[in-house]
């Protein structure tokens, strides 16, 4: 099954005063364990249709359905528990907390979900310590370079096991050798976690990395290629 | 919860200087307000109980009508069968019976309107603690023909333990009354008005002076508790045949009183009213000022699963410690400086003119601040309801906070 279906979705800005057509009816399907980039010139839409996918905005028409639940039928608490539950968000930049620890932050979202401490910490240990994070732990994000601040995003995304993580431009900030760092720590929890991965950006080296490139022009979906790496 | 909880307390120490100015004006206002009300509380507080203790008691039986008019053709008999209805009422400690009525009273040239009253000296002691009030002579036996002269008034007829009073009035059903008494001693009056008017006799000679073989105008109850009050007064207007008495607890003896507490009170919660508002506009330009720098932040958690409810209460919370620190070194501030003041009482009586103003309200200008845990409890309850009112604004703007749009800042 798909865990993620698009079916006709169209998003206006300002329908009353002055509309803008982010989005003219788009289709997608991601299955599974994808490792897909939405690619696509400024302004084409991309943080858009993420937003949409996350549940953070409602689509002007069309519908959106992860694992087969009709986003539109939710309401607005609910819409909030299903995002906390089933989807882990990476942002461009300031993700993090910053009156947390990179731990705190990390467990965060487990956190909101009330499950046990020691589940927590296990888990959390465990992700950070991959990402390569284990001697920072215990430090606030200002005591954090951007990339490592990313990771621990990625891995507050990751630690409740969600369906699907989105991530809107994650490397916009970083330097080359983060980039490439974060990349490989994303392509290598997809494997081993096999949590679908869905991120946008316009950087050509992260887009060589993706294993499914889907461009987006003028809000449309203009070419959709498999890449067998 | 407890994630909340931490996460406030840490926010709020992200703007150490916002944090500390904001708990400062609340310590401000906490001190001031604190001191205020526990020194007007303090003053009154002692000016009813000077008033009460001294003289009136707090519960009075009269004759049916004497208090409007005051006349001694209003008295009644203490039959022994009236003490002991009286006294059997719980909470009734004592009773003092007393003959009271106006008489002119002079020594060698100068006279002067007094209250010339009939006690029996026992009890009357066992009330009011006249005795420890002597401040020259000694204390009168019961048939001794002798008085006992306020101080403020011994001086305005500049009389001494050892002269010779004479006192004029109008006695029982207009029977002439005139005598000369020896002063035996003189006594001390909290009350400056008391302290001017009061002479006292032994009850069988006023009864024989005035002419009123057996009466009395009064009876003044001695309660144990003050809260006791109304049920006392409650239960003599049922047990007493009210055509013939009448009952009064102090409010009705003295409405001024009552009134003017009311309206000093009254001015003392409108400046403490202005003095909150000031301090809330403050406390308010920090939440607008919270809540608008962390905008992108408020996004990134509704966003990641954070309900708008727990979001609300943690930004309530952030005020409600910024408010509690004010309070708390606010208390720890007023405490010891109430505690002194309660300890040594403000006294402007060596200022004769703030005297003379204080005693034209009928009180010596002393003012000992109340000390009392109501005070410190009030300020508080004051305080978490103007933090809760004030945190609605968060409350309101992050119920309507989307995502998207907050993460666009
Ligand atoms: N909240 C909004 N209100 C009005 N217009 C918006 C809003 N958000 C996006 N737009 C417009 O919608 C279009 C698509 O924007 P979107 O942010 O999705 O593009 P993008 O592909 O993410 O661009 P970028 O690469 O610059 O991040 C743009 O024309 C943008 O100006
Ligand atoms: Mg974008």
């Amino acid at each position: 099954m798909n865990v993620l279906d698009i079916t006709g979705v169209t998003k206006v800005y300002n329908p009353d005063t002055v509309p803008v057509h982010a989005l003219r009816g788009v289709d997608l399907e991601v299955s599974a364990g994808e490792f897909t980039a939405i690619v696509g010139p400024s302004g084409s839409g991309k943080t858009t249709l993420l937003n949409l996918i996350g549940g953070l905005d409602r689509p002007t028409a069309g519908q959106i359905r992860i694992n087969g639940i009709d986003l539109a039928t939710l309401s607005a608490n609910k819409l909030i528990d299903f995002r906390r539950d089933h989807i882990g968000f990476v942002f461009q930049s300031y993700n993090l907390i910053p009156v947390l620890t990179a731990r705190e932050n990390a467990e965060f979202v487990m956190l909101l979900q009330k499950r046990p401490r020691a589940e927590r910490e296990a888990r959390v240990t465990q992700l950070l310590r991959e990402v390569g994070l284990e001697d920072r732990m215990d430090y606030r994000p200002t005591q954090l370079s951007g990339g490592q601040q990313q990771r621990v995003a990625v891995v507050r995304a990751l630690a409740p096991r969600p369906r699907f993580i989105l991530a809107d431009e994650p490397t916009a900030n970083l330097d080359s050798v983060s980039t490439a760092n974060l990349l490989d720590i994303m392509a290598r929890l997809n494997r081993e976690e096999g949590v679908t991965f869905l991120f946008s950006t316009h950087d050509q080296r992260v887009i060589d990395r993706a294993r499914r490139v889907v461009r987006l022009e003028d809000g449309q979906i203009v070419s959709d290629e498999v890449f067998d790496r | 919860m407890r994630t909340l909880v931490v996460l406030a307390w840490r926010n709020i120490w992200r703007n150490k200087r916002r944090t500390w100015i904001t708990a400062a004006s609340i310590f401000f206002a906490v001190l001031l307000s604190t001191l205020m009300v526990s020194i007007q509380k303090g003053a009154w507080d002692r000016m009813e109980e000077s008033v009460v203790n001294y003289y009136f008691g707090y519960v009075q039986i009269h004759g049916r009508g004497y208090w409007e008019d005051r006349s001694i053709d209003r008295a009644f008999a203490e039959t022994d069968s009236l003490r002991r209805l009286v006294e059997e009422i719980p909470g009734v400690e004592t009773t003092v019976p007393r003959l009271e009525s106006f008489a002119l009273a002079a020594h060698g040239e100068r006279t002067l309107g007094v209250m010339a009253v009939g006690i029996d000296p026992e009890r009357e002691h066992a009330m009011t603690r006249l005795r420890e009030r002597l401040v020259q002579g000694s204390y009168f036996e019961d048939d001794e023909e002798a008085v006992l002269v306020a101080e403020g008034m011994a001086e305005r007829l500049d009389i001494q333990a050892g002269d010779t009073l004479v006192l004029l009035s109008q006695g029982y059903h207009g029977v002439n009354a005139a005598g000369k008494y020896v002063v035996k001693g003189l006594i001390h009056f909290g009350s400056p008005e008391l302290n001017r008017l009061m002479v006292y006799l032994p009850l069988p000679v006023a009864q024989y002076f005035y002419g009123a073989d057996g009466l009395i105008t009064s009876i003044a109850l001695k309660v144990t508790e003050k809260d006791d009050v109304p049920q006392i007064l409650a239960t003599l207007q049922q047990r007493l045949d009210t055509t013939r008495y009448e009952v009064m607890d102090w409010h009705q003896m003295m409405p001024e009183l009552v009134e003017a507490r009311a309206v000093d009170t009254a001015g003392n919660y409108l400046m403490l009213l202005i003095l909150y508002l000031i301090v809330s506009f403050g406390i308010f330009g920090t939440i607008l000022m919270m809540t608008a720098e962390r905008t992108y932040e408020f996004g990134v958690l509704v966003a990641i699963g954070m309900r708008r409810l727990q979001l609300s209460v943690e930004v309530w919370l952030e005020v409600l410690f910024i408010a509690l620190l004010g309070t708390l070194l606010g208390f720890l501030a007023s405490f010891p400086l109430v505690y002194y003041f309660h300890r040594h009482p403000i006294d402007l009586s060596g200022s004769p003119e703030m005297a003379e103003t204080y005693a034209q309200f009928g009180f010596e200008p002393v003012f000992p601040a109340a000390f009392e845990p109501m005070v410190f409890l009030g300020q508080a309850i004051v305080v978490f309801i103007i933090t809760s009112v004030l945190a609605l604004y968060p409350f309101w703007k992050i119920g309507r906070l989307q995502p998207v749009t907050a993460m666009r800042h």
